[in-house]
Protein backbone atom coordinates (compact mmCIF):
# COMPACT_ATOMS: atom_id res chain seq x y z
CA UNK A 1 0.00 0.00 0.00
CA UNK A 2 2.52 2.61 1.03
CA UNK A 3 3.97 2.21 -3.23
CA UNK A 4 0.09 2.75 -4.30
CA UNK A 5 0.48 5.85 -2.06
CA UNK A 6 3.80 7.05 -3.39
CA UNK A 7 2.45 6.49 -6.71
CA UNK A 8 -0.41 8.72 -6.48
CA UNK A 9 1.97 11.62 -5.12
CA UNK A 10 4.38 11.23 -8.05
CA UNK A 11 1.34 11.07 -10.48
CA UNK A 12 -0.70 14.06 -8.72
CA UNK A 13 2.69 15.88 -8.25
CA UNK A 14 3.45 15.58 -12.21
CA UNK A 15 0.12 16.87 -12.58
CA UNK A 16 0.82 20.01 -10.52
CA UNK A 17 4.27 20.72 -12.41
CA UNK A 18 2.39 20.38 -15.71
CA UNK A 19 -0.08 22.80 -14.41
CA UNK A 20 2.77 25.35 -13.25
CA UNK A 21 4.45 25.58 -16.27
CA UNK A 22 1.48 26.26 -18.26
CA UNK A 23 -0.03 28.92 -16.07
CA UNK A 24 3.00 30.85 -15.64
CA UNK A 25 3.40 31.76 -19.59
CA UNK A 26 0.60 33.73 -18.42
CA UNK A 27 -1.09 35.72 -20.34
CA UNK A 28 -2.43 36.99 -17.89
CA UNK A 29 -1.56 38.16 -14.41
CA UNK A 30 -4.84 36.14 -13.05
CA UNK A 31 -3.01 33.07 -14.78
CA UNK A 32 -0.01 33.18 -12.96
CA UNK A 33 -1.69 33.70 -9.61
CA UNK A 34 -3.41 30.25 -10.12
CA UNK A 35 0.33 29.49 -9.56
CA UNK A 36 -0.82 29.89 -5.64
CA UNK A 37 -4.34 28.37 -5.79
CA UNK A 38 -2.57 25.18 -7.98
CA UNK A 39 -0.10 24.25 -5.11
CA UNK A 40 -2.75 25.37 -2.79
CA UNK A 41 -4.82 22.33 -3.22
CA UNK A 42 -2.05 19.72 -5.31
CA UNK A 43 0.30 20.91 -2.80
CA UNK A 44 -1.88 19.73 -0.30
CA UNK A 45 -3.06 16.40 -1.81
CA UNK A 46 0.43 15.72 -2.16
CA UNK A 47 1.75 16.16 1.69
CA UNK A 48 -1.74 14.16 2.65
CA UNK A 49 -0.73 11.23 0.28
CA UNK A 50 2.99 11.27 1.87
CA UNK A 51 1.86 11.58 4.95
CA UNK A 52 -0.45 8.31 4.66
CA UNK A 53 2.30 6.86 2.81
CA UNK A 54 4.96 7.79 5.75
CA UNK A 55 2.26 7.11 8.42
CA UNK A 56 4.07 10.41 9.78
CA UNK A 57 0.66 12.17 9.76
CA UNK A 58 1.53 15.58 11.72
CA UNK A 59 2.34 16.57 7.66
CA UNK A 60 -1.48 17.37 7.56
CA UNK A 61 -0.34 20.30 9.59
CA UNK A 62 1.66 21.11 7.26
CA UNK A 63 -1.75 21.00 4.78
CA UNK A 64 -3.63 23.78 6.77
CA UNK A 65 -0.40 25.61 6.42
CA UNK A 66 -0.28 25.64 3.10
CA UNK A 67 -4.24 26.52 2.21
CA UNK A 68 -3.91 29.29 4.18
CA UNK A 69 -0.80 30.91 2.81
CA UNK A 70 -1.56 30.26 -1.02
CA UNK A 71 -5.06 31.43 -0.02
CA UNK A 72 -2.98 35.12 1.03
CA UNK A 73 -0.35 34.59 -1.46
CA UNK A 74 -3.08 34.79 -4.17
CA UNK A 75 -4.99 37.60 -2.70
CA UNK A 76 -1.27 39.31 -2.45
CA UNK A 77 -0.79 38.36 -6.02
CA UNK A 78 -3.87 40.27 -7.48
CA UNK A 79 -3.05 43.30 -4.66
CA UNK A 80 -0.15 43.66 -6.77
CA UNK A 81 -1.94 43.44 -10.10
CA UNK A 82 -4.26 45.52 -9.50
CA UNK A 83 -2.35 48.44 -7.55
CA UNK A 84 0.42 48.63 -10.71
CA UNK B 1 8.29 4.91 -6.19
CA UNK B 2 9.41 7.69 -3.87
CA UNK B 3 12.97 7.97 -5.75
CA UNK B 4 10.91 9.22 -8.62
CA UNK B 5 8.87 11.29 -6.37
CA UNK B 6 12.17 13.05 -5.29
CA UNK B 7 13.80 13.20 -8.32
CA UNK B 8 10.75 14.90 -9.82
CA UNK B 9 10.62 17.30 -6.88
CA UNK B 10 14.21 18.53 -7.58
CA UNK B 11 13.34 18.65 -11.15
CA UNK B 12 10.59 21.00 -10.44
CA UNK B 13 12.32 23.30 -8.05
CA UNK B 14 15.30 23.53 -10.75
CA UNK B 15 12.70 24.30 -12.77
CA UNK B 16 10.97 27.26 -10.86
CA UNK B 17 14.41 28.79 -9.30
CA UNK B 18 15.38 29.19 -13.33
CA UNK B 19 11.92 30.81 -13.79
CA UNK B 20 12.45 32.91 -11.39
CA UNK B 21 15.51 34.18 -12.58
CA UNK B 22 15.75 33.97 -16.02
CA UNK B 23 11.99 35.11 -16.42
CA UNK B 24 11.55 38.65 -18.05
CA UNK B 25 7.91 39.46 -16.69
CA UNK B 26 9.10 40.07 -12.97
CA UNK B 27 5.55 39.31 -12.10
CA UNK B 28 5.45 35.71 -13.69
CA UNK B 29 9.10 35.45 -11.62
CA UNK B 30 7.08 36.75 -8.23
CA UNK B 31 4.40 33.88 -8.81
CA UNK B 32 6.85 31.51 -9.72
CA UNK B 33 9.05 32.50 -6.47
CA UNK B 34 5.83 31.77 -4.63
CA UNK B 35 5.80 28.84 -5.79
CA UNK B 36 8.92 27.82 -5.00
CA UNK B 37 8.60 28.67 -1.55
CA UNK B 38 5.11 26.97 -1.17
CA UNK B 39 7.06 23.75 -3.13
CA UNK B 40 10.51 23.81 -1.02
CA UNK B 41 7.89 23.04 1.78
CA UNK B 42 6.67 20.32 0.46
CA UNK B 43 10.86 19.30 -0.01
CA UNK B 44 11.62 19.96 4.06
CA UNK B 45 8.71 17.86 4.43
CA UNK B 46 10.58 14.94 2.69
CA UNK B 47 13.53 15.10 4.08
CA UNK B 48 11.83 15.34 7.44
CA UNK B 49 12.19 18.58 8.93
CA UNK B 50 8.95 19.64 9.35
CA UNK B 51 9.66 22.44 11.86
CA UNK B 52 11.83 23.85 8.78
CA UNK B 53 9.27 23.03 6.11
CA UNK B 54 6.37 24.93 8.17
CA UNK B 55 8.47 28.23 8.40
CA UNK B 56 9.14 27.79 4.38
CA UNK B 57 5.97 27.85 3.22
CA UNK B 58 5.15 30.58 6.11
CA UNK B 59 7.86 32.88 5.29
CA UNK B 60 9.45 31.69 1.91
CA UNK B 61 5.70 31.63 0.63
CA UNK B 62 3.77 33.81 2.32
CA UNK B 63 5.14 36.71 3.57
CA UNK B 64 8.70 37.05 1.13
CA UNK B 65 5.96 36.93 -1.84
CA UNK B 66 3.81 39.41 -0.31
CA UNK B 67 7.33 41.42 -0.03
CA UNK B 68 8.54 41.13 -3.28
CA UNK B 69 4.57 41.77 -4.57
CA UNK B 70 4.46 45.09 -2.89
CA UNK B 71 8.12 45.93 -3.91
CA UNK B 72 7.34 45.39 -7.64
CA UNK B 73 4.05 47.26 -7.36
CA UNK B 74 5.74 50.67 -6.09
CA UNK B 75 8.57 50.36 -8.17
CA UNK B 76 6.66 49.95 -11.46
CA UNK B 77 4.77 53.01 -9.94
CA UNK B 78 7.72 54.97 -10.17
CA UNK B 79 8.73 53.60 -13.25
CA UNK B 80 12.08 52.24 -11.54
CA UNK B 81 11.36 48.97 -13.39
CA UNK B 82 11.90 50.01 -17.32
CA UNK B 83 15.81 50.86 -15.86
CA UNK B 84 17.06 47.42 -16.34
CA UNK B 85 21.04 47.05 -14.79
CA UNK B 86 23.53 46.71 -16.90
CA UNK B 87 25.13 43.54 -18.60
CA UNK B 88 28.54 44.37 -16.63
CA UNK B 89 26.13 44.24 -13.56
CA UNK B 90 23.87 41.21 -14.12
CA UNK B 91 26.95 39.02 -15.19
CA UNK B 92 28.81 40.27 -12.30
CA UNK B 93 25.54 39.21 -9.86
CA UNK B 94 25.58 36.18 -11.73
CA UNK B 95 29.29 35.04 -11.27
CA UNK B 96 28.86 35.81 -7.57
CA UNK B 97 25.57 33.70 -7.07
CA UNK B 98 27.31 31.05 -9.07
CA UNK B 99 30.54 30.78 -6.53
CA UNK B 100 27.86 30.46 -3.75
CA UNK B 101 26.24 27.92 -5.41
CA UNK B 102 29.57 25.79 -6.42
CA UNK B 103 31.15 26.63 -2.81
CA UNK B 104 27.51 25.20 -1.31
CA UNK B 105 28.12 21.94 -3.27
CA UNK B 106 31.85 21.63 -2.38
CA UNK B 107 30.88 22.01 1.02
CA UNK B 108 28.03 19.19 1.02
CA UNK B 109 29.41 16.80 -1.48
CA UNK B 110 32.92 16.72 1.23
CA UNK B 111 30.86 16.68 4.18
CA UNK B 112 32.90 13.29 6.00
CA UNK B 113 30.62 9.92 6.63
CA UNK B 114 28.83 9.89 8.42
CA UNK B 115 28.09 13.51 8.75
CA UNK B 116 28.99 15.41 12.41
CA UNK B 117 25.82 15.12 14.29
CA UNK B 118 25.01 16.74 17.80
CA UNK B 119 21.72 14.33 17.61
CA UNK B 120 22.57 12.51 20.37
CA UNK B 121 23.79 15.13 22.63
CA UNK B 122 20.46 17.18 21.91
CA UNK B 123 17.99 13.94 22.83
CA UNK B 124 20.18 13.21 26.32
CA UNK B 125 19.83 16.81 27.05
CA UNK B 126 15.36 17.61 26.45
CA UNK B 127 14.62 16.62 30.00
CA UNK B 128 15.69 19.63 31.76
CA UNK B 129 14.31 22.35 29.37
CA UNK B 130 10.94 20.56 29.88
CA UNK B 131 10.10 20.12 26.27
CA UNK B 132 9.85 17.60 23.67
CA UNK B 133 10.57 18.94 20.55
CA UNK B 134 14.40 19.16 20.16
CA UNK B 135 14.09 22.17 17.59
CA UNK B 136 12.10 24.24 20.03
CA UNK B 137 14.69 22.80 22.50
CA UNK B 138 17.87 24.24 20.18
CA UNK B 139 15.78 27.32 19.50
CA UNK B 140 14.11 28.79 23.03
CA UNK B 141 17.11 27.07 25.35
CA UNK B 142 20.28 26.09 23.86
CA UNK B 143 20.82 28.99 21.52
CA UNK B 144 18.69 31.46 22.78
CA UNK B 145 20.67 34.29 21.80
CA UNK B 146 20.36 33.79 18.30
CA UNK B 147 16.95 33.55 18.76
CA UNK B 148 16.71 36.85 20.53
CA UNK B 149 19.32 38.64 18.00
CA UNK B 150 16.98 37.24 15.51
CA UNK B 151 13.57 39.04 16.81
CA UNK B 152 16.23 42.39 17.05
CA UNK B 153 17.12 42.43 13.24
CA UNK B 154 13.49 41.69 12.72
CA UNK B 155 12.66 44.99 14.20
CA UNK B 156 15.77 46.81 12.82
CA UNK B 157 14.65 45.29 9.35
CA UNK B 158 11.09 46.98 9.79
CA UNK B 159 13.68 50.61 11.26
CA UNK B 160 15.10 50.04 7.89
CA UNK B 161 11.85 50.25 6.04
CA UNK B 162 10.26 53.08 7.31
CA UNK B 163 13.48 55.06 7.20
CA UNK B 164 12.85 55.85 3.64
CA UNK B 165 9.43 57.62 4.56
CA UNK B 166 9.67 61.10 3.32
CA UNK B 167 9.56 63.45 6.65
CA UNK B 168 5.88 64.40 6.17
CA UNK B 169 4.95 60.89 6.28
CA UNK B 170 6.42 60.08 9.69
CA UNK B 171 3.75 58.99 11.87
CA UNK B 172 1.36 58.37 9.52
CA UNK B 173 -0.30 54.78 8.28
CA UNK B 174 1.57 53.16 5.72
CA UNK B 175 -0.79 53.00 2.39
CA UNK B 176 -3.49 49.86 2.23
CA UNK B 177 -4.40 49.13 -1.05
CA UNK B 178 -8.15 47.82 -0.39
CA UNK B 179 -10.49 46.00 -2.90
CA UNK B 180 -14.36 45.98 -1.23
CA UNK B 181 -15.24 42.60 -3.83
CA UNK B 182 -17.88 40.74 -2.08
CA UNK B 183 -15.98 36.96 -2.12
CA UNK B 184 -12.56 38.76 -0.23
CA UNK B 185 -14.93 40.49 1.92
CA UNK B 186 -15.89 36.71 2.83
CA UNK B 187 -12.82 35.27 2.78
CA UNK B 188 -11.49 37.86 4.99
CA UNK B 189 -14.73 37.28 7.52
CA UNK B 190 -13.71 33.43 7.33
CA UNK B 191 -9.91 32.85 6.94
CA UNK B 192 -8.75 34.87 9.58
CA UNK B 193 -10.37 33.31 12.72
CA UNK B 194 -9.15 30.41 11.50
CA UNK B 195 -5.51 31.51 11.20
CA UNK B 196 -5.33 32.92 14.34
CA UNK B 197 -6.41 29.86 15.84
CA UNK B 198 -3.83 27.98 13.50
CA UNK B 199 -1.10 30.07 14.72
CA UNK B 200 -1.69 30.33 18.46
CA UNK B 201 -1.75 26.29 17.97
CA UNK B 202 1.53 26.49 16.40
CA UNK B 203 3.16 28.20 18.99
CA UNK B 204 1.51 25.74 21.84
CA UNK B 205 2.17 22.97 19.96
CA UNK B 206 6.10 23.77 19.47
CA UNK B 207 6.75 22.61 22.97
CA UNK B 208 6.54 18.68 21.53
CA UNK B 209 5.88 19.07 17.93
CA UNK B 210 6.71 20.73 15.24
CA UNK B 211 6.01 24.48 15.08
CA UNK B 212 7.31 27.82 16.87
CA UNK B 213 6.52 31.36 17.61
CA UNK B 214 7.88 32.25 13.76
CA UNK B 215 6.04 29.80 12.01
CA UNK B 216 2.69 31.26 14.00
CA UNK B 217 3.27 34.84 13.84
CA UNK B 218 3.86 34.95 10.07
CA UNK B 219 0.29 33.25 9.59
CA UNK B 220 -1.08 35.77 12.03
CA UNK B 221 0.46 38.67 10.04
CA UNK B 222 -0.84 37.13 6.63
CA UNK B 223 -4.17 36.75 7.85
CA UNK B 224 -4.36 40.67 9.37
CA UNK B 225 -2.80 41.80 5.79
CA UNK B 226 -5.48 39.93 4.17
CA UNK B 227 -8.52 41.72 6.69
CA UNK B 228 -6.97 44.85 5.76
CA UNK B 229 -7.22 44.30 1.78
CA UNK B 230 -10.39 43.51 2.07
CA UNK B 231 -11.37 46.63 4.06
CA UNK B 232 -12.10 45.55 7.22
CA UNK B 233 -9.27 46.35 9.24
CA UNK B 234 -6.92 49.06 9.10
CA UNK B 235 -2.72 49.57 9.15
CA UNK B 236 -1.96 51.08 12.49
CA UNK B 237 -0.08 54.71 12.42
CA UNK B 238 3.61 53.84 13.15
CA UNK B 239 3.48 56.29 15.90
CA UNK B 240 0.37 54.74 17.12
CA UNK B 241 1.57 53.94 20.90
CA UNK B 242 -0.04 50.28 21.17
CA UNK B 243 1.71 49.49 17.96
CA UNK B 244 5.06 50.53 19.42
CA UNK B 245 4.10 48.26 22.68
CA UNK B 246 3.36 45.43 20.33
CA UNK B 247 6.74 45.64 18.60
CA UNK B 248 8.72 45.32 21.61
CA UNK B 249 7.10 43.34 23.95
CA UNK B 250 8.41 39.83 22.47
CA UNK B 251 12.22 41.33 22.68
CA UNK B 252 11.14 42.98 25.81
CA UNK B 253 10.23 40.13 27.39
CA UNK B 254 12.51 38.05 26.25
CA UNK B 255 15.55 39.99 27.47
CA UNK B 256 14.25 40.62 31.05
CA UNK B 257 14.16 36.75 30.82
CA UNK B 258 17.47 36.40 29.89
CA UNK B 259 18.60 39.18 32.24
CA UNK B 260 16.95 37.41 35.40
CA UNK B 261 18.64 33.87 34.21
CA UNK B 262 22.20 35.87 35.74
CA UNK B 263 20.20 35.94 39.31
CA UNK B 264 18.32 32.54 39.07
CA UNK B 265 20.38 30.49 37.21
CA UNK B 266 23.98 32.11 37.08
CA UNK B 267 23.91 33.23 33.65
CA UNK B 268 22.33 35.39 30.83
CA UNK B 269 19.99 33.65 29.50
CA UNK B 270 19.87 30.26 31.25
CA UNK B 271 16.55 29.21 33.07
CA UNK B 272 16.41 27.46 36.29
CA UNK B 273 15.72 23.70 35.77
CA UNK B 274 12.37 23.59 37.73
CA UNK B 275 10.38 26.87 35.56
CA UNK B 276 12.06 26.15 31.99
CA UNK B 277 8.90 25.49 30.47
CA UNK B 278 6.75 27.93 31.46
CA UNK B 279 9.37 30.87 31.05
CA UNK B 280 9.61 29.41 27.40
CA UNK B 281 6.06 29.76 26.88
CA UNK B 282 6.01 33.32 28.67
CA UNK B 283 8.55 34.26 26.08
CA UNK B 284 7.01 32.67 22.98
CA UNK B 285 3.56 34.38 24.04
CA UNK B 286 4.40 38.25 23.54
CA UNK B 287 6.62 36.97 20.61
CA UNK B 288 3.78 35.94 18.11
CA UNK B 289 2.35 39.18 18.73
CA UNK B 290 5.76 40.92 17.70
CA UNK B 291 6.69 38.76 15.01
CA UNK B 292 2.89 38.84 13.59
CA UNK B 293 3.07 43.00 14.17
CA UNK B 294 6.49 43.29 12.48
CA UNK B 295 6.06 41.13 9.50
CA UNK B 296 2.50 42.04 8.63
CA UNK B 297 3.90 46.46 8.87
CA UNK B 298 7.48 45.45 6.53
CA UNK B 299 4.78 43.91 3.80
CA UNK B 300 2.85 47.07 4.30
CA UNK B 301 6.09 49.30 3.81
CA UNK B 302 6.75 52.60 5.24
CA UNK B 303 4.01 55.30 5.79
CA UNK B 304 3.20 57.30 3.48
CA UNK B 305 1.66 61.31 3.72
CA UNK B 306 -2.07 61.48 4.72
CA UNK B 307 -4.09 61.77 1.51
CA UNK B 308 -1.80 59.74 -0.17
CA UNK B 309 -3.08 56.55 1.51
CA UNK C 1 -11.53 -6.59 6.29
CA UNK C 2 -8.09 -5.08 5.42
CA UNK C 3 -8.47 -5.89 1.78
CA UNK C 4 -11.93 -3.90 1.73
CA UNK C 5 -10.22 -0.97 3.31
CA UNK C 6 -7.36 -1.34 0.52
CA UNK C 7 -9.43 -1.32 -2.00
CA UNK C 8 -11.61 1.57 -1.05
CA UNK C 9 -8.65 3.82 -1.07
CA UNK C 10 -7.34 2.64 -3.93
CA UNK C 11 -10.60 3.28 -5.71
CA UNK C 12 -11.42 6.63 -4.42
CA UNK C 13 -7.68 8.03 -4.67
CA UNK C 14 -7.58 6.63 -8.32
CA UNK C 15 -10.78 8.93 -8.91
CA UNK C 16 -9.09 11.73 -6.86
CA UNK C 17 -5.82 11.18 -9.41
CA UNK C 18 -8.35 11.40 -12.51
CA UNK C 19 -9.94 14.76 -11.87
CA UNK C 20 -6.05 16.47 -11.03
CA UNK C 21 -5.49 14.74 -14.35
CA UNK C 22 -8.83 16.65 -15.93
CA UNK C 23 -7.62 19.66 -13.94
CA UNK C 24 -4.49 19.83 -16.03
CA UNK C 25 -5.76 18.74 -19.28
CA UNK C 26 -8.10 21.93 -18.93
CA UNK C 27 -5.12 24.19 -18.15
CA UNK C 28 -3.40 23.04 -21.27
CA UNK C 29 -6.10 22.85 -23.70
CA UNK C 30 -8.97 25.76 -22.52
CA UNK C 31 -8.53 28.96 -24.43
CA UNK C 32 -8.33 31.74 -22.39
CA UNK C 33 -8.09 32.83 -18.37
CA UNK C 34 -11.51 32.13 -16.95
CA UNK C 35 -12.27 28.56 -18.60
CA UNK C 36 -8.54 27.82 -17.04
CA UNK C 37 -9.41 29.02 -13.41
CA UNK C 38 -12.60 26.83 -13.97
CA UNK C 39 -10.64 23.99 -14.82
CA UNK C 40 -8.35 24.19 -12.11
CA UNK C 41 -10.57 25.26 -9.05
CA UNK C 42 -13.45 22.86 -10.11
CA UNK C 43 -11.59 19.76 -10.51
CA UNK C 44 -8.63 20.51 -8.68
CA UNK C 45 -10.84 20.27 -5.66
CA UNK C 46 -12.77 17.54 -6.18
CA UNK C 47 -9.73 15.63 -6.96
CA UNK C 48 -8.61 16.83 -3.34
CA UNK C 49 -11.71 15.67 -1.43
CA UNK C 50 -11.67 12.29 -3.34
CA UNK C 51 -7.97 12.23 -2.06
CA UNK C 52 -8.84 12.71 1.29
CA UNK C 53 -12.00 10.41 1.36
CA UNK C 54 -9.41 7.67 0.12
CA UNK C 55 -7.03 8.45 2.87
CA UNK C 56 -9.79 8.60 5.85
CA UNK C 57 -9.99 5.15 7.03
CA UNK C 58 -6.29 5.13 6.97
CA UNK C 59 -6.13 7.70 9.64
CA UNK C 60 -6.50 5.82 12.59
CA UNK C 61 -8.03 8.20 15.02
CA UNK C 62 -11.49 10.02 14.95
CA UNK C 63 -9.59 13.44 15.28
CA UNK C 64 -6.87 12.77 12.69
CA UNK C 65 -9.68 12.18 9.96
CA UNK C 66 -11.98 15.29 11.21
CA UNK C 67 -8.32 17.31 10.47
CA UNK C 68 -8.32 15.60 7.63
CA UNK C 69 -11.58 16.93 6.36
CA UNK C 70 -10.95 20.36 8.40
CA UNK C 71 -7.62 20.81 5.51
CA UNK C 72 -10.38 19.99 2.47
CA UNK C 73 -12.78 22.27 3.10
CA UNK C 74 -10.10 25.25 4.53
CA UNK C 75 -8.73 24.52 0.91
CA UNK C 76 -12.46 24.43 -0.96
CA UNK C 77 -13.94 27.32 0.49
CA UNK C 78 -10.55 29.34 0.47
CA UNK C 79 -10.12 28.78 -3.32
CA UNK C 80 -13.88 29.30 -4.10
CA UNK C 81 -13.54 32.62 -2.79
CA UNK C 82 -10.15 33.26 -4.45
CA UNK C 83 -11.23 32.34 -7.76
CA UNK C 84 -14.30 34.16 -7.68
CA UNK C 85 -12.01 37.38 -6.84
CA UNK C 86 -9.76 36.61 -10.06
CA UNK C 87 -11.73 35.87 -12.54
CA UNK C 88 -13.75 39.68 -11.29
CA UNK C 89 -10.36 41.00 -11.70
CA UNK C 90 -9.17 39.33 -14.98
CA UNK C 91 -12.36 40.02 -16.51
CA UNK C 92 -11.68 43.50 -15.75
CA UNK C 93 -8.67 44.11 -17.49
CA UNK C 94 -9.05 41.93 -20.74
CA UNK C 95 -12.02 42.33 -21.68
CA UNK C 96 -12.42 46.12 -23.96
Amino acid sequence: MPEFLFAAALFVLLMVAVGLLRILRGPTPADRMMAAQLLGTGGIAVLLLLAAATGEWTMADMGIFLALLAAFAAVALMAGADRS
Amino acid sequence: MSLGLDLLLAALMLGLAGWTVLGRDMFAAIAAFIAYGLLLGIVWVRVGALDVALTEAAVGGGVTGGLLIAAWARLRATAMVERKAGAGLAVLAALASLGVAVLLAAVVLHLPQPAPTLVPEAMANLAPTGLGNPVSATLMAWRALDTLLEKLVLLLALLGIWSVAPDAAWGARPAASVDRDGALTFLAQFLPPVGVVVGIYTVWTSADAPGGAFQGGTILAAMWLLAVRAGLADLPRVASRWLRLALVAGPAVFLAVGLAGFVLAGHFLAYPEAVAKPLIVLIEAPMILSIGVSLALMVAGPPVPKGDA
Amino acid sequence: MTLLRDLFSIVAICAGGFFFLAGTVGLLRFPDMLTRLHALTKADNLGLGLIVLGLLPRVGSVLGGVKLVAVWALALLASACVSQVAARMGRLRDEP
